[in-house]
């Protein structure tokens, strides 16, 4: 089955950190990246730009509205996300554990809805 | 084949439904995850034993053509969906019957542990775990499961629908858990029985039949997982606890169904059966050496059935238990138990301190046994006025009736 962790975390604690901080961050995501992909169950993933970048585009009645900022204002925001291929629930939720995203933020497991 | 009356042949499925239904629903659901459809060609398979079976007679393994005829139901379910959804359903559905044919010949595989495991994931809301158990093991209907766990039947239906569709949709093992996890997982399966069991006995006098069977089928689920892992020491000392306390149901109330204190209840009402099995499953508990909730709270009852050897509950050993008991859990309500423990064992005026030492005063303020206690103690120390007020909030706070009466008994002979 293919799962999608789906990583949220404090946009400010992203900033503030110092720079050893952020290379360790970043150095803990090269290497749960590729423990995903020695176990072969990586199926994507993407860091996402912050959410000061987002554009909202919602059409009602025909109209199309652009709004500046992320769908919902929470402290907490999307990231980014891994796409995974494992055989269950708990497989799943035993990567999204390992995610240093886990320890940041939190780590939200959808299934994928299969065609 | 002889002709068997409808009469046999009823009295059979009700049988096989009974002490089978979980086993051929766990087996059913298992491969596909989806306990719905299992529950569903499994009532369709039912339905036909009880139209064949009069005819033709009751097959030589009921379960086996049950077995067979739900999965056929299955087989054609997946194809009516095959033009939306990929053939791969319906080949893992023939090799599932491949494996049936297998194992009619011997013992149909029993996967009601990992059923268990699966209605208790950690995924699912905690509240649904209990029920969900009850539905897929036991094949209890929403409306009793619902009279039982005081939920409109509407609500409790969509709950158990919402908590199948998660366990298919998001794709919940039906496993039992590693050795590693184990521990972990099975207290979400203890405390799903327990929760169960709880219900149960919340109406002591039995007079809601449903409600009685509900300890009694909790008993039921915990024997079969000390069957199923009998190395466990909390499933040992779950088991241990619940027949501790069905033991003195009938001690719970006196003729006139008036409430008796654990104090005062009559040790040869006490069922003497039930005791003896519950030592015998807290001493192996025991000789695993590893402690929990459950262990404790069973060693508590056994501390106070020793009265009907001794005459009088072991206090040293109680207070003991609850210092141990207080460690695991912080409970408020452990507390209150510990500080009358203490009383007992070293005299009323250690025990209001005990209770005064509490915190959390706010949350105490609405909660009865913290009044029931402390005007018992007030009461002994003398501080008549005192234990008065204590009962007034205690009775205040009471639902059950007959806790009431005997909680304004209390009051009256302070007077005295």
């Amino acid at each position: 089955m293919k799962y999608m962790l789906l990583i949220y975390r404090d946009e400010a604690t992203v900033q503030t950190a110092s720079k050893s901080e952020g290379e360790r961050t970043m150095a803990a995501y090269v290497a749960y990246t590729e423990a995903l992909k020695n176990a072969g169950v990586l199926a994507g993933g993407e860091r996402l730009q912050e959410s000061t970048t987002a554009t909202t585009v919602r059409v009602t009645n025909g109209k199309t509205n652009v709004l500046d900022g992320p769908y919902v204002e929470t402290k907490e925001q999307l990231g980014g996300y891994y796409m995974i291929d494992v055989s269950d629930l708990d497989a799943a939720l035993a990567w999204a554990g390992r995610c240093p995203g886990a320890s940041h933020g939190v780590v939200e497991v959808r299934p994928v809805w299969a065609m | 084949m002889p002709q068997d009356d409808g009469g046999d042949a009823r009295t059979t499925a009700e049988a096989v439904a009974r002490q089978s239904y979980g086993k051929l629903v766990a087996l059913l659901a298992a491969r596909m995850r989806d306990v719905a459809e299992a529950e569903d060609a499994l009532s369709d398979a039912f339905a036909a034993a009880l139209a064949e079976w009069p005819k033709g007679g009751v097959p030589v393994s009921p379960e086996g053509w049950l077995i067979t005829v739900a999965r056929r139901k299955m087989i054609d379910a997946a194809r009516r969906r095959q033009s939306r959804r990929s053939g791969a359903d319906h080949v893992r559905l023939i090799a599932d019957e491949f494996e049936a044919a297998a194992a009619q010949r011997t013992d149909i595989p029993d996967h009601r542990l990992a059923l268990m495991f699966a209605c208790a994931h950690p995924a699912i809301e905690p509240r649904i775990r209990a029920p969900l158990i009850l539905q897929t093991v036991l094949g209890f209907d929403p409306a009793t499961i619902a009279s039982a766990f005081l939920v409109s039947p509407a609500t409790m239906g969509q709950r158990l629908v919402r908590a199948k569709t998660k366990i298919r949709k998001a794709g919940i093992p039906f496993r039992v858990p590693e050795r590693g996890e184990l521990a972990e997982r099975l207290a979400t399966v203890l405390e799903a029985i327990y929760a169960a069991f709880a219900e149960g006995w919340s109406d002591p006098a039995g007079t809601e039949v449903r409600r009685r069977n509900l300890a009694e089928e909790a008993i039921w689920l915990g024997r079969l997982v000390v069957s199923l892992l009998p190395e466990e020491p909390e499933a040992l000392g779950l088991l241990a606890l619940m027949l501790y306390a069905e033991a003195r149901r009938g001690a719970r109330r006196s003729p006139h169904g008036d409430y008796v204190p654990l104090a005062e209840q009559d040790p040869g009402l006490w069922s003497t059966a039930l005791i003896e099995e519950a030592e015998a499953l807290l001493r192996r508990a025991g000789e695993r050496g590893l402690l929990g909730r459950y262990q404790l709270e069973a060693a508590l009852q056994s501390a106070h059935v020793v009265r009907r050897v001794t005459g009088r509950p072991d206090w040293p050993v109680v207070e003991r238990i609850y210092d141990a008991l207080l460690d695991i859990t912080g409970s408020p309500v452990v507390a209150i138990n510990r500080a009358i423990a203490v009383a007992e064992a070293r005299g009323p005026a250690a025990g209001l301190a005990a209770l005064d030492a509490l915190m959390d005063k706010a949350r105490l303020a609405d909660y009865q046994p913290y009044w029931a206690a402390r005007a018992g103690l007030l009461a002994r120390t003398g501080a008549r006025d005192a234990a008065d007020q204590a009962y007034m909030r205690a009775i205040g706070l009471e639902s059950d009736p007959a806790v009431r009466r005997f909680l304004e008994q209390r009051r009256m002979e302070l007077q005295t």
